[in-house]
């Protein structure tokens, strides 16, 4: 039988993973954006067993809008990504550099 | 609430006309927008200013001391919102003037995203303020920050605007990432996203304290990113650096209004019974970002990289203010506390306005004015400018008698009030260091000579705004008590805790 702490536990974790990812990651600028989008997943995973356990259908409705906003938050990240490539013709993380002190 | 239960009933749209106004104003503009054939898009921006003074129009008619919910209480209308929302729109009018010289300079930027852009930033700022659900809290975020992430990267061509953009939108996305899992674990632990309903469950004692501390640490880390506070910080000074100018003029100044307003609405109204846990939690941030701000800001070269430690410091001494609301259960300081932060933003950005603003008029094509060199011998360039720029350092600064030492005075009373005499101690030490590096652009601009004595060209009405800003500091500086008195009145309207 599957309890509510079975899905926090895994949301925790999927969550984390997001963070770390954004954290560590020196390389690829779109698996920063693929760790943000685990994040999100996570928050709803939360949501939607909070919201199935508690009986209360308002979690469930979060979760729509944070859908929503995530893929408006992907399409925005995804053009500053490109004019990022056209400008420095990398994605790298480390080349991000030139602003620092 | 349970599937059976819902039904729709029609939301009364009176309290929030404002926003549909802006909403209804910001689609028209886009409109009109394609079939203008001006090159300077003057029609655009007169419409986008209009639609603030109707906006401003339609919330001063609207305004009375009661507070109203609407939208199944996801939305609030009450005298906070309303003060904050007139500040909200005035400040952002003053941003557009100052701005539009600097964007007609850029072709890149002259067009008419940036007024769009604002229009709908601002209408989130909006959403944010008048919150009453989580929900609300966090659509007005993302609204704000979904505009202010392609403001960043507005000028494409520029390598430093695309960083800076980048950087701002991870870092902002993984704080609506720990603010959401915030949310989700409170919901988790009340059982409602509601911030009144939060407040009563938690007032009758009916949430499980465990997983509503875990889901407040994040809240609170997720605001402090917003914010921009130490250890949250990392974010402030590039992309303040790195964005064009007049673009680091909006989000340095409009969008903290709204940020107190969320911070009042969430610990405040919504978590009070857990304020011990949540001021701690402040109390630490805002030593940190006091400290390193003021200290990082003195190796700064760049005027913009300053501001921005500067501005991380003075988010600090917010939290101060916020965080000594409440003493071991006793809610008597509220009031003073709460309205003493909020006086503490709205002079931040009205100084922080007029600085970015004085950047702004010093700026021309091809030359950004963002070097603490640019600023050597402005006196004998234009001494009236360079009296403004003093004026505005030395509020930002605190020296007595101008509205910035008003303001910190009012926090560090609130501080000592609370019981925490060495943590106003602190605070002023460190201000002291911080008083050095505004007193260095004052001293350049006095004492250096100038590297470029060209005077300075801008349209008449920026001249007069920008010294009706430097003035505002000096005249509030002698009349504080007329602010104080509708900061206290705002909150006292508006914080359930005073019942």
């Amino acid at each position: 039988m599957l309890t509510l702490s079975h899905y926090l536990i895994l949301a925790a974790l999927v969550f984390a993973i997001g963070i770390v990812g954004i954290f560590l990651n020196r390389k690829n600028l779109i698996v920063l954006l693929m760790s943000i989008e685990l994040m999100l997943l996570a928050v709803n995973t939360n949501f939607v067993a909070f919201s199935r356990f508690m009986n209360d259908v308002d979690g469930q409705v979060f979760v729509f809008f944070i859908l929503v906003v995530a893929a408006a938050e992907a399409a925005i990240g995804l053009a500053i990504l490109v004019v990022l490539f056209r400008n420095l013709k990398t994605i790298h993380v480390d080349d991000l550099d030139q602003l620092k002190g | 609430m349970t599937l059976a239960e819902m039904q729709f009933v029609l939301p009364d749209l009176r309290p929030a006309a404002a926003e549909l106004f802006v909403l209804a104003m910001s689609c028209l503009i886009l409109i009109v927008d394609l079939f203008v054939k001006d090159p300077r898009r003057t029609a655009v921006f007169a419409l986008t200013i209009l639609t603030l003074l109707g906006a401003a129009f339609v919330t001063w008619a609207g305004a009375s001391g009661e507070v109203v919910y609407t939208f199944s209480n996801m939305y609030v209308h009450d005298f906070m919102a309303d003060v904050l929302k007139l500040l909200l729109y005035l400040t952002v009018i003053v941003v557009l003037f100052y701005a539009r010289a600097y964007l007609l300079a850029r072709p890149l930027l002259g067009r008419s995203e940036f007024y769009t852009l604002t229009l709908f930033a601002t209408l989130g700022m909006m959403v944010m303020i008048s919150a009453g659900h989580f929900l609300t809290i966090y659509l007005g975020i993302e609204l704000l920050s979904l505009s202010l992430y392609a403001m960043v990267a507005l000028d494409r061509d520029s390598p430093t605007a695309a960083e800076a953009a980048m950087k701002y939108l991870v870092l902002g996305a993984l704080a609506s990432g720990l603010l959401l899992y915030g949310m989700s674990m409170v919901y988790g632990a009340v059982g409602s996203l509601e911030i009144a309903e939060v407040a009563e469950r938690l007032q009758a004692g009916q949430a499980n304290h465990t997983i509503l501390v875990f889901g407040l640490v994040f809240l609170v880390a997720g605001i402090a990113f917003k914010l921009g506070v130490v250890p949250f910080h990392m974010w402030i000074p590039d992309v303040y650096h790195g964005a064009p100018t007049a673009v680091t003029l909006f989000l340095g100044t409009a969008p903290k209004l709204a940020a107190f307003a969320i911070v009042i609405r969430m610990l405040a109204n919504g978590l009070i019974v857990l304020s011990h846990d949540w001021q701690m939690m402040l109390i630490l941030l805002a030593v940190l970002s006091i400290g390193i701000g003021n200290i990082a800001a003195i190796a700064q070269h760049n005027m913009k990289r300053m501001l921005a430690y500067s501005a991380i410091a003075h988010m600090g001494f917010l939290l101060l203010a916020l965080a000594s609301g409440v003493v071991g259960g006793d809610a008597r300081y509220a009031l003073n506390a709460y309205s003493s932060a909020m006086f503490y933003i709205v002079v931040y950005v009205l100084s922080s306005a007029g600085t970015f603003g004085m950047i702004l008029l010093l700026s021309r094509a091809g030359f950004e004015a963002d070097n603490i060199d640019d600023y050597k011998g402005l006196n004998r360039r234009n001494p009236w400018f360079a009296a403004m720029l003093m004026m505005l350092m030395f509020s930002m600064a605190g020296i007595p008698f101008f509205v910035g030492f008003f303001a910190k005075f009012a926090v560090l009373q609130a501080v000592v009030a609370a019981g925490y005499l060495w943590l106003a101690i602190v605070a002023v030490l460190l201000s002291v260091v911080g008083a050095f590096y505004y007193l260095r652009i004052v001293k350049l601009m006095y004492f250096d000579a100038p590297a470029d004595a060209s005077p300075i060209h801008a349209p008449l009405e920026v001249k007069l705004l920008i010294s009706l800003n430097g003035l505002a500091v000096a005249v509030l500086g002698l009349f504080p008590d007329i602010l104080m008195w509708f900061c206290l009145l705002a909150v006292r309207l508006s914080l359930t805790i005073l019942g």
